[in-house]
């Protein structure tokens, strides 16, 4: 090699390496402030309790309706988008194998759902919600947070099938199954991995989301019991306390902010783990 | 109950060697041709398959030996741009102009492909699966026939101690065979086979080559490859094509020793 695609072959791997750690050091920042500066409100109370009268004014108590709220909605949402999204994405690759045409549009169409801003989702579910008579309440939010997160999971899932070998495919139809057994056991199978990544992306989304839930999912300091009472989520619970002028709520809100991360990072881990043994099978 | 559905399965067995004594030609080509867009890909392909043969189609890459295999197996349905016309008759049935359900149609024919497609699954599941899209839900049934089919590909020696191990962790022979045991679970009748050892190291193409020649006693088999020895080694029939068309067929010592088309004569001095 001579001298020059030497110095050019270093200076890329910088560039590379460089763009490459500092999106870690990015989540590593992130992590540390919010640790640091909610350090002094993370208790056992926080995640134990709901807010007693004046915990916003830096009162007893914690933020266990929000969590609770959270993970209800988001659980509820990625149930739904499961229901309707596995199905969507096996069918766009199955069903539609032969129709180039319908797949893209159909492609597109999701796209354009994916990038429509969460707060238009929560008017949208908004006037759903005041047309079918319904509350702010836990159904609306899983609902709405549903129809955020659904084109997230078609279009993950969707980006994996679409690469699985179409002799595999071909294989399976060869042996004398229907598309249904195709999709159902061979594909989904083989794209479980993907699908895991899908949830979880969905799940990330619809955990984290405040736009959506807050005209929907209402806030309440309660822990909902039913499906059409409010609920409090993760998301709100920091955009309320931040805009506090006292500083130990305003610490509480990194509080808050370091328990949804660590949701995240204990689903994430779960989900790889998950994926990892189950597609141990895989055909390369 | 298990040996009611053990008689059950004899029987189809004998139903299935009585039905292919039968007759000398178990599938029938007429004026089939096949277009992508504005190309012909296969031209007016008239041809009849002799039962429990090896026949091997021969040819260039790209002369039309696998669109055609697929068509067989109606496979080209998952083209698009493929228009298909003519007539495939098996059994008497006219699988292109029917309205009978396409994967009870596939079931009459395994697929081998270029290379080993086996399913995501474990070895033992792979075969399990094409007992179950038999229908066949009896647990030890399915063991029973599993074992059967591993041994007729010569694999259950391989495999016996490690049936849960991932079909991925077999050698690409193996696999290939896997997928062929696999096949035969579906109760074929006839095996189209796509170049199968062109990914295979020389022994073990030579054991799937040897595996062809023991199975012809059951099975009809439909063998793509444009190896002229190994068309050689194994065929009875010899279909060689070129360009779409199909050029002269026939028995392969008369056809190599004699052949009456340019191409031929060019293809085996190139071959040879």
């Amino acid at each position: 090699m001579n001298r020059r695609k030497i110095i050019e072959e270093n200076i890329f791997r910088f560039l590379s390496g460089f763009a490459t750690y500092s999106l870690i050091a990015v989540l590593a920042f992130i992590i540390v402030i919010i640790f640091v500066k909610g350090f002094n409100a993370l208790s056992l109370d926080m995640i134990t309790k709901t807010p007693s009268g004046g915990y916003y004014y830096g009162g007893e108590g914690g933020v266990l309706n929000a969590i609770v709220g959270s993970l209800y909605i988001a659980m509820g949402a990625t149930l739904i988008s499961i229901f309707i999204g596995m199905p969507a994405a096996l069918y766009l690759n199955v069903h539609l194998i032969r129709k180039k045409r319908i797949q893209n549009t159909i492609r597109y169409f999701l796209d354009t759902l994916w990038g429509i801003p969460s707060i238009v989702y929560g008017a949208f579910g908004f006037i759903l919600m005041l047309y079918l008579g319904m509350n702010a309440s836990l159904i609306a939010g899983i609902i709405t947070v549903a129809l955020l997160i659904t084109p997230i999971m078609v279009r993950t899932f969707d980006e994996v099938l679409s690469t699985i070998p179409k002799g595999l495919h071909e294989a399976s139809l060869a042996l004398g199954s229907t598309n249904a057994e195709t999709a159902f056991k061979i594909m989904f199978k083989q794209g479980f991995s993907g699908f895991i990544t899908a949830v979880l992306l969905a799940f990330g989304r619809g955990i984290g989301d405040a736009a959506s839930v807050l005209f929907t999912a209402g806030y309440t300091d309660l822990i909902p019991i039913n499906l059409d009472e409010p609920a409090a989520t993760l998301p709100l619970a920091i955009f309320f306390q931040l805009g506090s002028p006292i500083p130990e709520v305003r610490e509480r809100a990194f509080a808050a902010a370091a328990i949804l991360t660590i949701i995240i990072l204990i689903i994430s881990l779960a989900a790889r783990f998950i994926s990892k043994r189950y597609s141990r099978t895989n055909i390369k | 109950m298990n040996s009611l559905n053990n008689d059950t399965m004899l029987q189809e067995d004998r139903d299935i060697e009585t039905s292919i004594f039968e007759k000398n030609s178990i599938l029938r080509i007429s004026d089939l041709n096949v277009y992508a867009g504005k190309h012909h890909i296969l031209k007016n392909i008239n041809l009849e398959i002799p039962k429990n043969k090896i026949t091997v189609l021969l040819g260039p890459s790209g002369c039309g030996k696998t669109t055609l295999l697929k068509c067989i197996n109606k496979l080209t349905d998952l083209y698009k741009e493929l228009a298909v016309t003519g007539h495939i008759f098996i059994e008497d049935e006219d699988i292109l102009n029917t309205s009978k359900n396409i994967p009870s149609i596939r079931q009459k024919m395994g697929l081998l492909s270029q290379r080993p497609y086996p399913l995501p699954v474990s070895i033992y599941k792979n075969v399990a699966y094409g007992i179950k899209l038999k229908g066949i839900r009896d647990k030890k049934l399915i063991e029973y026939n599993a074992e059967k089919h591993l041994k007729e590909v010569g694999l259950w020696e391989e495999v016996k101690n490690r049936l849960n191990s991932p079909a991925t962790s077999l050698s690409i022979g193996q696999q290939q065979r896997l997928c062929l045991a696999r096949g035969l679970a579906v109760k074929p009748r006839i095996i189209l086979a796509d170049e199968p050892t062109s990914a295979l190291d020389p022994i073990s193409s030579k054991i799937i080559e040897d595996l062809f020649k023991q199975l012809k006693r059951h099975y009809t088999i439909i063998f793509v490859t444009h190896v002229l020895r190994q068309a050689t080694r194994i065929a009875d029939n010899v279909v060689f094509m070129d360009n779409g068309e199909i050029i002269e067929q026939g028995n392969p010592n008369e056809l190599f020793k004699n052949p009456k088309s340019v191409k031929l004569k060019e293809y085996l001095v190139d071959g040879n």
